[in-house]
């Protein structure tokens, strides 16, 4: 495999003259930068997209907190951008929930999955089990290309005359098959599930490629228990995006049959805009099932990859190994297997069987054990170490305070009993914000910062990483806990005013506060994308290949890697990944051989 | 030109925390990378430190100024709502018990073993015990909460009882509407295509079945007797919406094609809660919990729970659907029916309209 590989030229500064596979091959600017088959490109492609998509998603955040936030208020420069959608400086409901549903639909599939496990999955499998590249990079190159076909779809969806998709990002129908119901569910819908299905395409290489390349290109050494935990966690998630997401497609194809080919798969008995329709004997719950049988193991795709970085970076930090490597192992593989069978804890209130519901309340519980057993695990592996701030380490910090915030309130919703009260209320969207989508982007920023010297050879600014940091932690507790509040309420979750109404409408200066504070750590966010790039050219400069003191395998390699990540042979790996402070040393690399001396752990 | 101030504003800010940004980082480098290190490391730690005292004060100050907003635990307007909110009690313990603790062993760590020349790292990759005491405690807490979970769920799901008032709710973009069967107890039948608003058949009920004659209909508002089972046949034209409880701590979806029960027993009177509240223009309301449409927001529907001689007064007043589309009928007709004698007469209308619906086929009334 090794034979067609090309090694890039750029880190010239070893003497390796004799290299038997080491082909002088000129890239161009197109094989290099775009059809790239490299990993670490492919990595940056899906990174870059990512940050893209995350600006527009959280931009779209921003505007309808502006509606939520100050109801009686007109933006006259949302009539300039937006026009006949916002007409008069205020925003039309069909605006609203065209808003919403771009934002979860792009934030949950472009950035958290497609951004996280892309730019994450591709840039470590290879650097840290020891392999060249993926196991086929033609299928990894196709993986991004997919993706990004998606995204030109979806970005496509915003510029039709009716608009994008506007029925919540789970577009249930019968509203998103049925035109006459709602706007957003005209050709909108149709670029939607276009997407998706190009979208899934993606997933499914990039996934497939994950998985053969953790299980068959392994160098010599690294057993699957050798592995680093980032590792696990990317494989579970493969296999969980693997097996789930063919559901998905066959619901969303189900979906576009009945939209366009009469069929009545979800559509039965509706009268809708003063006609009676002719469908019959469908089920508008069996889209739900099939739904949410990606739908559930979607937020485990989104989490599992940040709790390897975080992982992985807790112990980087703390000078100490992480705590319970093995029940680290078991606990991902247990959220893993449940994550299939807990879906239907999203349908306790769709006149489910009541028996069903209680199968499902205790297999949704049974998660809350691997999880607080990860959770432990993190808190005892800071306990004794001797801890380094950096802003990776402070967002993996986070990133476990957000996630224990956002994880009990599963326990609330979880047990049926009470989702029935709190089940689409404000609550609900304080939850899955925090547990997914919050503590999911302090794990990927902790990533980032901390693999940014691997990914471009220079630091990012410590300053504004500190910045970014404390004004994001603190806003994301600001935005999200007091949400909680409105669930007790009974607030349900898509009210764009609530002024009507006489059981939620005393909440008006809070939901001024949050956008307020919506609007600062969006800011922050900006701030933090022009740091990425910034650093990118002008960052402080790597000098030594192994700047975190790390044990893996990646902080082996030249500084500036080519294509085949290392010059000469693959280093033979010896030892776990987590080999720090042991034996009075400060961190032992996985490549160093088990001395006889050496105590075993 | 206020957009552009605040634009400036912001860009000025941004471009100064840029610049001190940069600034930092060539004075660490004249000063030393290690040294300067060393004290954000000691800053870090310290806010750390801080965050963890300052927001543990913010989770009192929210509950301090959000708590009287809420709806209190224990104060639910339903006996199934007692349960409800018993569980959330018994939740919000075990998981503020768990919360506490972990975060605050979260930042003081952090805090307490920031980096130090003195400090020797203990080397410590497992600890068997340590693992089985947090795989098996929370087990069994959880065990617990599974346990009141699924005895209180099947309390709330189980079968209504045999004297339950029955209502049947139906949502449409963007409304509620309300069936009673009226004195015989029993629902007429309805086939969605016998929808027909112009003609006084919002439902879709079916005329030849006698038993619709009677069916009270009712739009955006109906009432129930305090103290009374109820149990809802829940149903919808178009989309899925749900039927939203806050008061009563219940919900329940309304699908199209697939209609779904919720019982409950309301417990305290309408006037009662205005007591209660303080809020003179206390009603309960029905919220729509399921995006639905443009509209969603305003899906609003109320409750009025009374005594039972106020709801019987109430009902003595309404008049079956079945009534007023025949008064509806007859008065435009009138010049026509003179030459059709039997139009305004009850029984053979339904005759007519026997052929006119024969397509009917279909019982979408769950019983």
């Amino acid at each position: 495999m090794s034979d067609t590989l090309h090694i890039q030229h750029e880190v010239a500064s070893h003497g390796h003259s004799g290299e038997p596979h080491m082909h002088h091959h000129k890239e161009t600017f197109i094989s290099k930068y775009i059809f790239s088959m490299d990993h670490k490109m492919i990595a940056k492609q899906f990174l870059v997209t990512g940050i893209i998509w995350a600006i527009i998603g959280g931009l779209f955040s921003v505007l309808f907190r502006l509606q939520l936030g100050f109801p009686d208020q007109s933006f006259p420069i949302l009539e300039t951008f937006f026009g006949r959608w916002a007409e008069g400086g205020k925003i039309k409901p069909e605006f609203y929930y065209a808003l919403t549903t771009m934002h979860g639909t792009v934030l949950i599939f472009f950035v958290l999955t497609a951004g996280l496990s892309g730019t994450f999955a591709n840039l470590l499998i290879p650097l840290q089990v020891g392999a060249r590249d993926m196991a086929s990079p033609f299928m990894n190159m196709l993986s991004f290309w997919f993706f990004f076909a998606a995204s030109i779809v979806m970005l496509s969806s915003l510029f039709t005359q009716t608009g994008p998709a506007a029925g919540g990002w789970t577009v249930y129908p019968p509203l998103s098959a049925l035109g006459l119901a709602s706007q957003g569910s005209k050709s909108g819908m149709d670029l939607w599930i276009i997407a998706m299905t190009l979208f899934v395409a993606s997933q499914l290489l990039g996934g497939l490629n994950y998985i053969s390349t953790i299980l068959n290109m392994r160098t010599k050494g690294m057993s699957m228990t050798r592995m680093p935990l980032t590792i696990w966690a990317i494989l579970f998630t493969a296999i969980l995006g693997v097996l789930s997401f063919p559901v998905l497609l066959s619901g969303l194809v189900l979906l576009m049959f009945d939209r366009h080919l009469g069929t009545s798969f979800y559509l039965s008995d509706i009268f809708v805009a003063g006609q009676a329709l002719p469908n019959e004997g469908g089920s508008a719950i069996l889209y739900q099932h099939l739904f949410w049988f990606l739908g559930h193991p979607e937020v485990y795709i989104i989490i599992l990859p940040t709790m390897g970085l975080a992982s992985e970076i807790l112990a980087i930090n703390s000078r100490k190994p992480v705590f319970g490597y093995m029940a680290m192992i078991a606990s991902l593989m247990a959220i893993c297997v449940l994550a299939f069978l807990v879906w239907a804890h999203h349908m306790f209130v769709t006149g489910l069987n009541p028996f069903l519901g209680s199968v499902f309340v205790l297999l949704t519980l049974l998660i809350a054990i691997p999880s607080a057993i990860k959770v432990f695990n993190w808190i005892t592996t800071i306990w004794r170490g001797n801890i380094r701030f950096t802003p990776a380490m402070l967002f993996a910090i986070g990133f476990v305070s957000i996630f224990i915030s956002g994880g009990l309130t599963g326990i609330w919703l979880g047990n049926s009993t009470i989702d029935i009260h709190l089940h689409d209320t404000m609550f609900v969207i304080a939850h899955f914000h925090i547990v997914m989508g919050v503590s999911a982007f302090f794990g990927m920023f902790a990533g980032i910062y901390h693999w940014f010297p691997k990914l471009f050879g220079r630091f990012m600014n410590n300053t504004l990483g500190y910045i970014h940091f404390w004004v994001t932690l603190a806003c994301a507790y600001l935005i999200f806990w007091p949400m909680h509040y409105q669930g007790m309420a009974g607030m349900p979750r898509r009210y764009l005013d609530k002024s009507s109404w006489v059981s939620f409408s005393q909440f008006h200066s809070l939901d001024a506060m949050i956008t307020v504070a919506t609007i600062i750590a969006f800011s922050v966010q900006l701030m933090f994308v022009f740091n990425y790039f910034y650093s990118m050219y002008k960052g402080r400069r790597v000098r030594s290949q192994n700047p975190w003191g790390a044990t893996t395998l990646e902080w082996t390699t030249p500084i500036h890697p080519g294509h085949g990540n290392w010059e000469g042979e693959i280093p033979e790996v010896h030892r776990w990944a987590y080999d720090y402070s042991k034996d009075g040393r400060d961190f032992i690399p996985q490549t160093e051989p088990v001395g006889e001396d050496e105590s075993a752990h | 030109m206020q957009n552009f101030l605040i634009f400036a504003i912001l860009i000025l800010g941004f471009i100064i925390t840029f610049q001190i940004a940069r600034a930092s980082e060539f004075v660490s480098v004249i000063r030393g990378e290690e040294k300067t290190r060393k004290q954000t490391n000691k800053i870090n730690a310290a806010l750390l430190l801080v965050f963890l005292i300052v927001g543990m004060f913010g989770v009192y100050w929210t509950q301090h100024t959000l708590g009287d907003k809420i709806l209190k635990l224990g104060t639910s307007a339903s006996d199934h709502g007692i349960l409800v909110d018993r569980m959330i009690k018994y939740t919000l313990i075990a998981t503020g018990i768990v919360f506490v603790g972990t975060q605050t062993l979260l930042f003081w760590y952090s805090f307490k073993y920031q980096e130090s020349d003195k400090r020797t790292v203990y080397y410590f990759p497992h600890n068997n015990k340590l693992e089985l005491l947090w795989t098996v405690v929370p087990a069994i807490v959880l065990t617990i909460l599974i346990g009141f979970g699924i005895v209180y769920w099947y309390r709330i799901t189980g079968a209504a009882p045999a004297n339950a008032m029955q209502i049947e709710v139906t949502g449409s973009q963007f409304k509620w509407e309300f069936r009673y069967p009226g004195k015989d107890g029993v629902f007429g039948k309805k086939y969605y295509k016998n929808i027909d608003e112009a003609n006084d058949n919002p439902l879709g009920q079916i005329w030849e079945d006698a038993a619709n004659h009677d069916d009270i209909y009712e739009s955006g508002q109906i009432h129930l007797v305090v103290g009374k089972p109820v149990k809802l046949i829940i149903g919808a034209k178009d989309v899925i919406h749900s039927v939203g409880l806050p008061h009563f701590r219940l919900k329940m979806d309304a699908v199209p094609g697939t209609p779904t029960t919720l019982w409950f027993t309301p417990i305290k009177t309408t006037k009662d809660m205005i007591k209660e509240t303080g809020n003179g223009k206390f009603v309960y309301e029905i919220a729509c919990d399921q995006m639905c449409g443009a509209g969603h927001t305003g899906m609003r529907g109320e409750i009025i729970v009374e005594t039972q001689e106020e709801f019987d007064q109430w009902m003595a007043s309404q008049k079956p659907k079945y009534v007023q589309m025949k008064e509806a009928a007859a008065a435009p007709a009138a010049p026509a029916a003179a030459a059709k004698d039997s139009v305004a007469a009850p029984a053979p209308a339904t005759a007519d309209s026997i052929t006119a619906a024969g397509a009917a086929k279909k019982d979408s009334t769950a019983k």
